[in-house]
């Protein structure tokens, strides 16, 4: 096996912005339906009045953006009933889309949302890491987009070594299940993996 | 897609731009096969260092070019209205009779009405080009054309900035800069009234990343004064302190208060730099205890203390969080204040931004490295160029916000009523309207429902010529439309971008052939040109183009950039590069440093030649212009109370103040219609659970938003992200009436009134009152 790919976040750069989704959406020429990246936004906290009126807020907010994490332990392959959805020697996890028959066990089971059902195809999508891309020295399409510089792509080994070891930060699942190759940063508004100080203030968006 | 024909059938990449007013510019490059664009890449070059080459990195829209390019609702060939005018009922005509058409309506309108009877609206669709370029209506081909068959009617102010440029004017003198960005570097404190650079300047070169990585640098504390928790806080800011909307300098009146009686004042500065501070500076012909120390102890007309008490009954701003502010800014030097346009672009905007402005002039940290102005943030500019448009024989002007007014009773409309410049009044109302890049025909300009009305008289405005690529909602209300080509299309160069200690120029070359049969301002003005014939005795279309195809003509503008800088590439050189990135060669740009340094050498250009705080002239306009009962033009930066503001007595039936927001799903309203954007981005109104709850209206829920002005529909943003008892509506999304003529598509401007503010007469976009009901609970 070759080196380990994964992504780092920076959700304090981070702003949201989207541009990562929709750099992807272009290159990749997905629709309105497919997501291959997808932005979080977790609010939450309570706004409590003074003694004159005053409104005096406690809130909190932050975005993550998700695409897939290649995980070590990929849970849409380990459901995957025809073997289309397989994690290669290189570390990506790829669907082959041929094969897929579009029953989408893999959707249910990733805590991530990266398997997407393609509609017009009757089959599973994903991101690929732009492993295309990667293999000519180039960065997956998203991370050169990003206006904030806040996600990074790399061998595992060496991001864990720039960006350290952080996994889990809430909307997401804990890293545990599925090890996902994926660092954050966290933002100084994050909650832990599990908090129910907040929500997700965006499902319609992921 | 693209028409069959392509110049070429191996992979390519180009290199073009994305020209829209955001305050960026970002480069695009793309990659076309068969003459058909595959995707769009940005900036990629050079070592990405911060401050010295970083790349400048389009943001979403810029990513999603390729859907405007090839967006169904492209305009094809010229049509000509069939039914009334709004219907959208087209017919499709040749552009030799589109020319003729103009040509010939032209020529009437002028003889019957005078060329003052033909105006260029505001249109900020292509900012960024150098033919390309739709505004000031001055630096655009359409006046270049105008100019040639006897000028127009222009316009002053913008819909962005009306307000502050009114404003600061007589504070500063002139358009107010203020240091650039990256001088956060060397500041100690931020504070941000209303400025959102992660909405508003999203792009990788522009205000936001600045923003970011000189914070980084400086490591000062950053403070952000907004309604909305927004994106640009997030958790990058220190405190976050929300604030009524029109209140601001209701605000900054109660840190005076405490920067006063706490001796936080910088004397020495007031004394030497300023006017009118105190009695020692006043001007010796205005009124006993006119100058700002009264004002704000309580010394003055009013009789009214502006402690931080009487501020946070105005703001909803605890007292304490007040008076901690007040010393904070007071004791932190130097201090970065800067005003975003969001508090501006209020019915007493011009006051709340030149209030603003005092806590950088009172603490005395205009001029300096780390200071600020208290304007928005400047950046450095590369010169270059810009297309010739030769001059305008009319003279007279009208604030870009009272066009329809200017329709409606243009005879009427005076400078000291209605703020026409360059005459005490119009001679004519508007007959002919040019409408290119825009849709301030009715989308981006407040109170859509009086407009129709305006414009369905057929008769006032006798021909209306929309140019742009899509079916927006102001080219259906057209008599004519022509298919513009997109940047992608045509050759053309970008500049005027806002970004900090560097710059950029892009070269935008040709990526595909136009598509259908759309053609460039530049052919279509030639074209009109033609038609016109001889105009005092000489070719329009001569005059026009000196004999010029549009790449001759930006070889000859790049040869004239060229001949006064040679450091500038050769024209192959800049295609082949597409981006020139400069450094300021000054380092970061401090606004007002020459004054600061030597006021005696380098006097401001206000009357006084100093800063402003009492302005005499403002003084004189107070007792000489005719205003509506509730509007207020004071010589000091007084708060006052406004209508539709939170304490007009309206709010009993409309409770909710409402205010607009840039989106990142569009630039104003450019890009509204790229379903990609549309889906990532839904349209919304973002309202606190507190208020939500009390109307039943849960996350999600489609919902009414009604006042005097108009009515739409949208879905319910349910989030802590803002304060209780406002809601805000992002602006742009496509104005779509149903059948019993209710807005559908939450279009800001349906709710926005006409009314104009009592200096700049603009746009008051952010003041409003509505109610919000459930229409629909989510699915």
């Amino acid at each position: 096996m070759t080196q380990q790919h994964g992504f780092y976040i920076d959700t304090e750069k981070c702003t949201g912005c989207k541009t990562c989704e929709l750099a992807c959406k272009d290159y990749k020429d997905l629709g309105t339906a497919v997501n291959y990246r997808r932005i979080y936004e977790y609010t939450g906290g309570d706004w409590h009045q003074d003694a004159a009126g005053c409104w005096i807020p406690d809130i909190f907010s932050y975005y993550v953006s998700m695409a897939c994490n290649h995980c070590n332990n990929p849970a849409c392959a380990s459901v995957c009933p025809t073997g289309a959805m397989h994690k290669r020697d290189d570390g990506f996890v790829l669907v082959a889309e041929d094969i897929c028959i579009g029953c989408r066990h893999c959707e249910s089971a990733c805590p991530y949302g990266a398997p997407q059902y393609n509609a017009e195809k009757r089959n599973m999508t994903k991101c690929d890491g732009c492993y295309e891309r990667v293999g000519e020295g180039k960065q997956p399409i998203c991370v050169e987009s990003c206006p904030l510089r806040a996600i990074d792509f790399g061998p595992m080994d060496e991001l864990t070594e720039k960006y350290g070891y952080q996994r889990d930060i809430a909307p997401l699942p804990p890293s545990h299940l599925t090890q996902p190759n994926l660092i954050i940063r966290l933002n100084p508004n994050a909650k832990s993996t599990g908090s129910r100080a907040g929500k997700l203030a965006n499902p319609q968006e992921v | 897609h693209s028409p069959a024909g392509q110049f070429d059938d191996t992979t390519k990449r180009t290199w073009s731009a994305c020209t829209v007013n955001c305050g960026s510019r970002c480069p695009l490059q793309m990659t076309t096969q068969n003459g058909q664009i595959l995707y769009v890449e940005s900036d990629d070059t050079g070592t990405d260092t911060y401050g010295e080459d970083h790349q400048v990195r389009a943001c979403l829209r810029g990513r999603s070019m390729r859907q405007r390019v090839y967006a169904p609702d492209r305009l094809k060939y010229p049509m000509r209205r069939v039914g009334k005018r709004g219907e959208g009922k087209f017919e499709r005509i040749s552009w030799d009779e589109a020319f003729k058409d103009i040509a010939d309506n032209l020529k009437r309108i002028s003889k019957d009405y005078g060329n003052e009877a033909i105006y260029l609206n505001y249109g900020t669709g292509t900012l960024g080009g150098t033919v390309t370029k739709s505004w000031p209506p001055a630096g655009s081909l359409i006046a270049r054309l105008m100019n040639c068959h006897g000028g127009y009617l222009n316009h002053y102010g913008d819909y962005s900035t009306a307000q502050i440029a009114a404003g600061l004017n007589y504070t500063y003198g002139g358009w107010a800069s203020g240091n650039s960005i990256s001088d956060i570097e060397n500041t100690k404190l931020i504070v941000q009234f209303g400025n959102n650079p992660a909405e508003t300047r999203m792009s990788g070169g522009g205000i936001t990343y600045y923003l970011q990585e000189a914070k980084k640098r400086s490591n000062a504390r950053l403070i952000v004064i907004d309604p909305r928790y927004t994106d640009t806080a997030l958790g990058k800011e220190d405190q976050w302190i929300p604030i009524r909307p029109g209140t601001d300098a209701a605000l900054v009146n109660g840190l005076a208060y405490v920067m006063i009686t706490e001796d936080l004042v910088d004397q020495a500065f007031l004394d030497k730099y300023c006017v009118g501070y105190d009695q020692k500076t006043l001007p010796a012909d205005a009124p006993a205890n006119s100058h700002y120390k009264a004002y704000i102890l309580g010394e003055g007309d009013d009789q009214t203390p502006k402690t931080p008490e009487w501020a946070s009954q105005h703001t909803g701003i605890p007292v304490a969080t007040i008076v901690q502010l007040a010393r904070e800014i007071g004791q932190a030097k130097p201090c970065y204040i800067a005003q975003g346009w969001g508090p501006q672009r209020s019915r007493n905007g011009e006051n709340i931004s030149r209030a603003i402005a005092m806590l950088p002039i009172l603490t005395g940290n205009v001029g300096i490295q780390g200071g600020n102005s208290g304007a928005r943030e400047s950046s450095y500019a590369i010169p270059f160029q810009r297309f010739p448009t030769l001059s305008n024989p009319i003279k007279t002007s009208i604030s870009m916000f009272t066009w329809t007014d200017a329709i409606l009773r243009g005879e009427e409309m005076t400078a000291t009523a209605d703020g026409v410049r360059g005459k005490d009044k119009l001679d004519a109302p508007i007959k002919f309207i040019w409408n290119y890049a825009s849709n301030c025909l009715i989308n981006q300009h407040g109170g859509i429902n009086r407009t129709r009305e305006i414009l369905g008289d057929e008769s006032r405005c006798e021909m209306i010529v929309v140019i742009d690529n899509h079916m927006t909602s102001s080219a259906e209300w057209a008599d004519l439309v022509l298919p513009d080509l997109t940047t992608s299309e045509q050759m053309d160069f970008a500049a005027d971008a806002n970004f900090g200690n560097m710059n950029l120029v892009i070269f935008c070359d040709q990526v595909i052939k136009p598509l259908f049969e759309c053609r460039s301002i530049y052919d279509i003005c030639s074209g009109v040109a033609k038609a016109l014939g001889d105009y005092q005795g000489e070719s329009v279309f001569d005059k026009f183009t000196e004999g010029r195809t549009q790449e001759e003509w930006l070889r000859h503008i790049y040869a004239v950039t060229r001949a006064k800088d040679p450091s500038f590439p050769s024209f192959e050189e800049f295609r082949e590069m597409g981006i020139i990135k400069r450094r300021d060669p000054n380092g970061h740009f401090i606004a007002y440093k020459g004054f600061r340094d030597n006021p005696k050498a380098n006097p401001l250009s206000t009357p006084t030649g100093k800063i402003e705080i009492y302005s005499q002239a403002l003084a004189e306009i107070a007792a000489t212009w005719q205003l509506p009962e509730g509007d207020a033009i004071t010589a000091l930066p007084e708060h006052v109370s406004t209508l539709d503001g939170w304490d007009d007595e309206k709010r009993k039936e409309l409770p909710l103040q409402l205010i607009g927001f840039h989106y990142k799903a569009r630039t104003h309203s450019t890009y509204g219609n790229v379903e990609l954007l549309k889906a990532a981005n839904p349209q919304e109104v973002w309202i606190h659970p507190l208020d939500a709850d009390s109307r039943g209206i849960k996350h999600g829920d489609l919902v009414n938003l009604k006042n005097d002005y108009g009515e739409t529909f949208t879905q319910a943003k349910v989030t802590p992200r803002i304060m209780p008892g406002v809601v805000a509506l992002s602006e742009g999304a496509w104005y779509q009436p149903n059948q019993k003529g209710v807005d559908t598509q939450g279009s800001f401007n349906v709710l926005a009134t006409q009314a104009p503010s009592p200096l700049a007469k603009g746009n008051p976009s952010h003041t409003n009152l509505v109610e919000i009901k459930l229409l629909a609970a989510k699915a």
